[in-house]
């Protein structure tokens, strides 16, 4: 029988080893794994930015390829933090065993994943700064605003890593987190305003996408990158905060579940 | 001391290991390791044990020396202090050679030792081992064994779970037989073998077997068991039997003092546990 424990989480900065693990880890293979997050995400902002900015005179007050860009940033955060929360923590966790060997340490399972939750963020972390950067070469930032959207980016990684973690609790093979992109990131792409604005929407799928983290990430990037400040920025930091604590602790309580009988 | 915990498959060996170590919590009842209340000191309580679980799970994704410094530092240890403590592990471990080496490139003895070496990182006073043999060949199970009384005569304990009974006869002091989750057993093996069973046995196999146990066997032994094609007859003075068998030129036998297996399978019975 599967019970469930909801009691309140005992973290410890021992999540920190967690991190530092996964850190040496991708360190060995820093370049090819930050090849791999970059090239796909600048190629379609590149490549539609200027192919298809060049017969769109202007899109929400910007050059497409600025409008680009900055829905580019949080959608390669989504999917950096959405890949490493599943695949590579579920490798971590189910595969390798690896969370058995360190939990036999003095490291609780609120250590575990508040480290895999991190670390998922931090590399998003660098995929969406790495995408601002190449956004501020490019020209495409207006004003130093556009610093803040760094914060932005970790706080959007820590939202997706939360959600991937819970699907990583649920998951029986790599083969599930496929439902999870088909139904839920690549929707979620289209209907955030990445890609254009989501104005543009029917109205009924307008207020959905009010549902949706990436909508809320794309609505301050955006701006703060083209020298502005948000509206409603509180609102939409909020809803970021909110996803990320609800799935983290949703996601604790569903590996307690699973690892912890 | 090493203290042996036996007990068929599903017996509840590991989920004791689990809930000593605070990873199951408990239905009912109270669990005190090393001074520790478990689950809820669960977590000072392992800084001071070490384990070693049934399933490989060294860090794949590391060298040898890595998996140790980055199992040190889940305890908090220092860079420094664990710069000073890996060539002693390694060299327990008999992996001082290998220091660079991927775990993909070990065998199953190295990576054994290795997680043992690893469970040592934190200087434990007691060491978990969930059947730490199974899996090796002899030449490996050998090496652990010699491992795991050195640390017990420097002065750790051990609490070993397993399924062979000749290994927990040569490591363990003390033993307790668990089935169903319920202790039915304890004491020092040899003091089981003469509380619980006669101390010699005589094997018959054969086609005859059979036919020779309702013959002679029953009557020659205080106790005689049928599996399948062997008869075991336990008894405290086996001259006659064996004697009786020189003349059966049809049925093997083998005539032995009894162990702790004998012991074990008397207490949880012959049947095949899945």
């Amino acid at each position: 029988m599967m019970t469930h424990d909801f009691s309140a989480p005992r973290v410890s900065w021992r999540f920190m080893h967690v991190w530092q693990r996964n850190r040496l880890v991708w360190r060995k293979l820093a370049i090819p794994s930050m090849l791999g997050n970059l090239a796909d995400p600048m190629l379609y902002m590149l490549g539609l930015g200027y192919g298809l900015g060049a017969m769109l005179p202007e899109v929400g007050g910007m050059s497409y390829v600025a409008f680009l860009a900055a829905g580019t940033v949080c959608s390669s955060t989504m999917m950096s933090a959405s890949f490493e929360s599943m695949y590579s923590s579920f490798s971590r966790m189910h595969v390798q065993r690896t969370w058995d060997a360190i939990m036999n340490a003095p490291v609780t399972l609120e250590d575990v994943v508040l480290g895999e939750a991190m670390w998922a963020a931090s590399k998003a972390f660098l995929s969406g700064a790495a995408v601002l950067l190449v956004a501020a070469a490019l020209g495409l930032i207006a004003s130093p605003l556009g610093l803040l959207v760094l914060p932005l980016v970790f706080l959007t990684g820590l939202a997706f890593a939360g959600l991937g973690l819970v699907m990583t609790s649920l998951s029986p093979s790599y083969d599930f987190f496929m439902y999870y992109f088909t139904l839920a990131v690549t929707p979620m792409m289209l209907a955030s305003g990445v890609f254009y604005p989501v104005e543009q929407l029917p109205g009924w799928l307008q207020v959905a996408a009010e549902a949706l983290p990436l909508t809320h990430a794309v609505a301050l990037a955006r701006p703060l990158m083209n020298g502005a400040v948000p509206e409603a920025a509180a609102l939409h930091v909020l809803v970021l905060v909110a996803y990320a604590a609800v799935s983290l602790y949703a996601a604790l309580v569903l590996t307690r579940a699973r690892l912890l009988t | 001391m090493c203290f042996g915990l036996l007990g068929p498959n599903g017996a509840g060996k590991t989920t004791t290991l689990r809930l000593c170590l605070g990873l199951t919590n408990p239905d009912a009842g109270e669990i005190t390791m090393l001074g520790f209340k478990v689950p809820g000191e669960a977590r000072e309580a392992r800084r001071r044990v070490g384990v070693v679980s049934q399933v490989d799970n060294l860090d794949p994704d590391f060298t040898v020396r890595e998996n140790l410094l980055v199992y040190g530092r889940y305890f908090g240890l220092r860079p420094r202090e664990l710069a000073a403590r890996i060539p002693d592990l390694l060299e327990f471990a008999g992996l001082t050679a290998r220091e660079q080496s991927r775990i993909q490139t070990l065998s199953g003895g190295m990576k054994r030792r290795l997680t043992l070496a690893r469970a040592l990182v934190n200087d434990p006073q007691l060491i978990f081992l969930d059947e730490p043999s199974t899996g090796l060949d002899p030449q490996a199970r050998h090496l652990i064994w010699d491992r795991l009384r050195k640390l017990t005569s420097d002065g750790r304990t051990i609490l070993l779970t397993t399924h062979f009974m000749d290994e927990a006869e040569r490591l363990c002091h003390r033993v307790a037989i668990i089935d169903h989750g319920r202790k039915i057993a304890e004491g020092a093996p040899r003091d089981l073998i003469a509380q619980h069973i006669e101390p010699q046995v005589v094997e018959v196999f054969g086609d005859g077997a059979q036919a020779w146990a309702e013959k002679v066997g029953r009557s020659a032994s205080e106790r005689c068991e049928t599996t399948g094609e062997t008869v075991f007859c336990y008894t405290h003075d086996a001259d006659a039997i064996v004697h009786q068998l020189e003349r059966e030129p049809g049925l093997r036998y083998l005539h032995r003092p009894a162990s702790l297996e004998d012991v074990f399978l008397k207490l949880t019975g012959r049947e095949i546990r899945d």
